[in-house]
C-alpha cells in the first residue's frame, strides 16, 4: 500500500530557516485536511438538504402548519390521525402499492428476457443496447402526456385496436386496476431498457466454465438459464428491486398527468401517495403538517420495505448460491 | 510533473481499459454461455426490432399527432404513419402560448448544466479522496455515503420548500440547482473508477515533485478521472432535465424548467393534443440529440455501475 504522505524530514538543527518550516507545516496541515476538506461538499449538502429536512418534516407534521400562515400550534399526533383515517390516504396507498408492483414485477422479467436476448454475440451490439435505452432519455411528464392519449377511454389509439379485433374497449381511466395498467405501462416503457443493461453486465459477469460444465452434465439452453443465468443474477435482481422499490413508491410524474387535472382521476382511482402529499400541502388545504405527517408515513413504509429487503438478501447469499461473492 | 499526455496514458481511459480487460480475463468473461459464439438466428434479430419499435413508436407517435390537427385526431384515434404537415404550425402555437417556452428552454440548459457541471467536480473531489487518500474514518464515512442512496430525501420536500421560502429562492433556479449540486451516486461512482483507474505512483510523484494535495488533483486525478466524470456528467445532465416534481413545486409556471411548462399545456390546452404532442416532441428533441451522440457512453455507464454496484 503506497501511502500519500511524504516524509517529513526534520530540518538540521541550527539551519533550518523558518520559511521551509513554515511551508512544512502548510504541507502538514494540507495532507492531513485535504481529504476531509474534498468529501465535506457531500456530506454538508446532504445534512443541509437531506438529512435536516427529512427530521425537521417530523417537527412539521406535530404543527398546525400553513403554506401561508406558517407555524401553528403543537397538536400532537392530529395529523397523523387525521391523515390515517382519511379514506385518500388509504386509496393513494393501494394505489401507489399496486401501480409499483405492475411496473417493477414484469419489468425484472421483461428485462431478464431481454438481456439474454441481448447476450447474444449480435451483430452491431451497441446498437441494439441503444435501442433498448432510448425511452429513458424521455422525461416521464413527455411520457405521461404521450400515453394518457394512447390510452384514452374514447378515441384512444390502444382501445380502437382493441376494437378492430373485436374486443370491448377498457375503460383505461375509469376503472382503477386499468389505469394502474396503464401508469405501470408508462414506468415500464421508461425503465425496461435500464434494467435490462443491468442484468445484462450482470449475465456477462457469470463466469464461462459455469456454462461450460452444464453443457456437460446436457442441459438445454432453456435449463441454463434457470439454472446457471438466473441463481447467479440474483445478486444484481435483489439491487435492481431495491432501486425501484425507493422510486417505485414515491412515484407523481406519470399519475400526475394522466390526466388534465392531475388529481388522480375523479374516484382517485390512481392517485398516489405523493400526489396526496401534494394535493395536501400545495392543494386547497395547504396543510403542511398533514403533508409532513404523510411524507414521514412513506419514509417509514419505505425504510421498513428497505430493511425487509436487507434482511431477505441477507438470508437468500448465506443460505442460496454463492453468487453475491463470487461476483465482483 | 508528468505530462498530461503521459498520465492519459498510464491511468486514463487506457488504465481502465486495461483494467477492464484483465478483469475480463480473470472472470472469464463468458459473453453469454454456451452458444455464444454462435451468432444468432433471425428469431433473436426479429425479437430485437420489435423491442426497438416498442422503444420508439411513442416518440413517433408523439410526433405524428404533434404534425396532425385535432380534426383529424379525433377522427383517426390511431394516427397514419406518414406525418401531416402542420408540425412547424403547432410548434408555432406552442412558442407563441403563454407557456414561456424559450424561457423554459433556456431554464432547463442552465439548471442541468450548472448541476452537471457541479455533480462531477465535488463528486470527483470526493472521490478521489475516497479512494486514494488515507484519513480516519474513511471506510465509516464512504459507507455513509452509500447508505444514503437509500433514502428517499424526496419526502423532506416539506421542510426543503419552507427553508426555500425562508431564502426567497421559490420560483429561482437557485432553488433546484442547489440541492442537487453533489450527489451521494456521484461520489460513489468517481470513488469506484479512481480506484482503479489511478495509479497511486502518479499521486507519489506529484507529491515528491512538491505538487499539494490539490494541485496533485488537479494535475492528476483529474485527468485521470475524465472518461467515468463524462459518463457522470451524461447521467446527471438527463437525470436533471426530465425531472419534474421539486422544479414543479418550487418553480411553478412563472420560471419554469421544460417538464414544468410542458405539463401546462395539458392543463390550458387539454382538448388539443396535436398542440400538447407538438410541444412534448419539441421538449425531447435536445435530449435525442445528446442520446444520439452519448447512448453508447450512456449504456456502457450503466453497463459498468452494474458491475460494481
Amino acid at each position: 500500500m503506497a501511502v500519500i504522505t511524504t516524509p517529513e524530514l526534520d530540518p538540521a538543527p541550527g539551519r533550518a530557516p523558518r520559511r521551509i518550516a513554515f511551508r512544512q507545516r502548510i504541507g502538514r496541515w494540507d495532507v492531513k485536511a485535504s481529504p476531509y476538506l474534498y468529501v465535506s461538499p457531500f456530506f454538508i449538502l446532504f445534512a443541509i438538504v437531506g438529512l435536516f429536512p427529512l427530521g425537521y418534516t417530523a417537527w412539521v407534521s406535530l404543527h398546525d402548519w400553513n403554506l401561508i400562515g406558517g407555524k401553528g400550534d403543537f397538536v400532537e399526533l392530529d395529523n397523523f390521525t387525521n391523515v390515517l383515517a382519511q379514506p385518500n390516504f388509504r386509496t393513494g396507498l393501494r394505489n401507489t402499492f399496486s401501480i409499483f408492483l405492475l411496473s417493477s414485477v414484469p419489468q425484472v422479467f421483461a428485462g431478464l428476457v431481454l438481456a439474454a436476448v441481448l447476450n447474444a454475440n449480435l451483430r452491431a451490439k451497441t446498437f441494439w443496447r441503444m435501442g433498448v435505452l432510448l425511452p429513458y432519455v424521455v422525461a416521464p411528464v413527455a411520457v405521461g402526456l404521450i400515453f394518457s392519449k394512447m390510452f384514452a377511454d374514447q378515441s384512444g389509439m390502444f382501445n380502437t385496436l382493441l376494437g378492430n379485433v373485436g374486443i370491448d374497449p377498457i375503460r383505461w381511466h375509469a376503472d382503477v386496476l386499468a389505469s394502474h395498467i396503464a401508469i405501470a405501462t408508462m414506468v415500464n416503457f421508461r425503465w425496461t431498457g435500464y434494467t435490462t443493461l443491468i442484468l445484462l453486465a450482470a449475465m456477462q459477469a457469470v463466469p464461462s466454465d459455469l456454462y461450460e460444465a452444464a453443457v456437460i452434465d446436457g442441459a438445454s439452453r432453456a435449463r441454463q438459464f434457470f439454472s446457471v443465468t438466473v441463481p447467479m443474477l440474483r445478486p444484481t435482481i435483489i439491487f435492481v428491486v431495491i432501486t425501484s422499490t425507493i422510486g417505485g413508491l414515491q412515484i407523481f410524474d406519470e399519475p400526475r398527468m394522466y390526466d388534465q387535472f392531475g388529481q388522480g382521476g375523479a374516484d382517485r382511482q390512481w392517485m398516489t401517495v405523493t400526489m396526496y402529499l401534494y394535493e395536501l400541502g400545495w392543494g386547497a388545504q395547504k396543510s403542511f403538517g398533514r403533508a409532513a405527517a404523510v411524507a414521514w408515513i412513506l419514509f417509514l413504509i419505505i425504510i421498513a420495505i428497505g430493511l425487509l429487503n436487507f434482511f431477505l438478501t441477507r438470508r437468500i447469499s448465506t443460505s442460496g448460491s454463492r453468487a453475491g461473492r463470487d461476483k465482483r | 510533473m508528468s505530462s498530461i499526455g503521459m498520465i492519459k496514458q498510464t491511468s486514463g481511459a487506457g488504465a481502465a481499459r486495461a483494467v477492464a480487460r484483465r478483469r475480463a480475463r480473470q472472470v472469464g468473461q463468458g459473453s453469454g454461455g454456451a452458444g455464444a459464439n454462435r451468432r444468432p438466428r433471425w428469431v433473436t434479430y426479429s425479437i430485437l426490432t420489435f423491442v426497438l419499435l416498442v422503444s420508439a413508436y411513442p416518440l413517433y407517435y408523439s410526433f405524428l399527432l404533434g404534425s396532425s390537427d385535432a380534426q383529424t385526431i379525433a377522427q383517426n384515434p390511431v394516427p397514419s404513419l406518414v406525418p401531416a404537415k402542420h408540425f412547424f404550425d403547432n410548434v408555432e402555437r406552442v412558442l407563441t402560448s403563454d407557456i414561456q417556452f424559450w424561457k423554459a428552454l433556456t431554464n432547463s440548459v442552465i439548471v442541468a448544466s450548472v448541476t452537471s457541471i457541479s455533480v462531477v467536480a465535488f463528486s470527483t473531489l470526493a472521490g478521489f479522496s475516497f479512494a486514494k487518500l488515507r484519513f480516519r474514518g474513511r471506510r465509516g464515512l464512504l459507507v455513509f455515503v452509500i447508505a444514503t442512496m437509500a433514502v428517499p430525501t424526496q419526502l423532506g420536500i416539506v421542510p426543503l420548500f419552507i427553508v426555500m421560502a425562508q431564502l426567497g429562492w421559490t420560483g429561482k433556479l437557485v432553488a433546484v440547482i442547489v440541492p442537487g449540486m453533489v450527489t451521494a451516486f456521484g461520489v460513489f461512482w468517481m470513488t469506484q473508477y479512481l480506484e482503479e483507474a489511478l495509479p497511486y505512483e502518479l499521486i507519489e510523484a506529484a507529491r515528491v515533485d512538491g505538487c499539494s494535495m490539490i494541485r496533485t488533483f488537479w494535475h492528476v486525478a483529474m485527468p485521470a478521472a475524465r472518461p467515468a466524470a463524462a459518463m457522470l456528467a451524461l447521467f446527471t445532465f438527463v437525470g436533471s432535465w426530465t425531472n419534474f416534481f421539486w422544479p414543479f413545486i418550487v418553480l411553478g409556471s412563472n420560471n419554469p424548467t421544460l417538464p414544468v411548462a410542458v405539463q401546462l399545456l395539458q392543463a390550458s390546452y387539454f382538448k388539443d393534443y396535436s398542440l400538447i404532442l407538438a410541444g412534448v416532441t419539441l421538449s425531447t428533441i435536445p435530449l435525442i440529440i445528446v442520446f444520439a451522440f452519448a447512448g453508447k457512453q450512456l449504456v456502457s455507464g450503466i453497463m459498468q455501475g452494474a458491475v460494481k454496484g
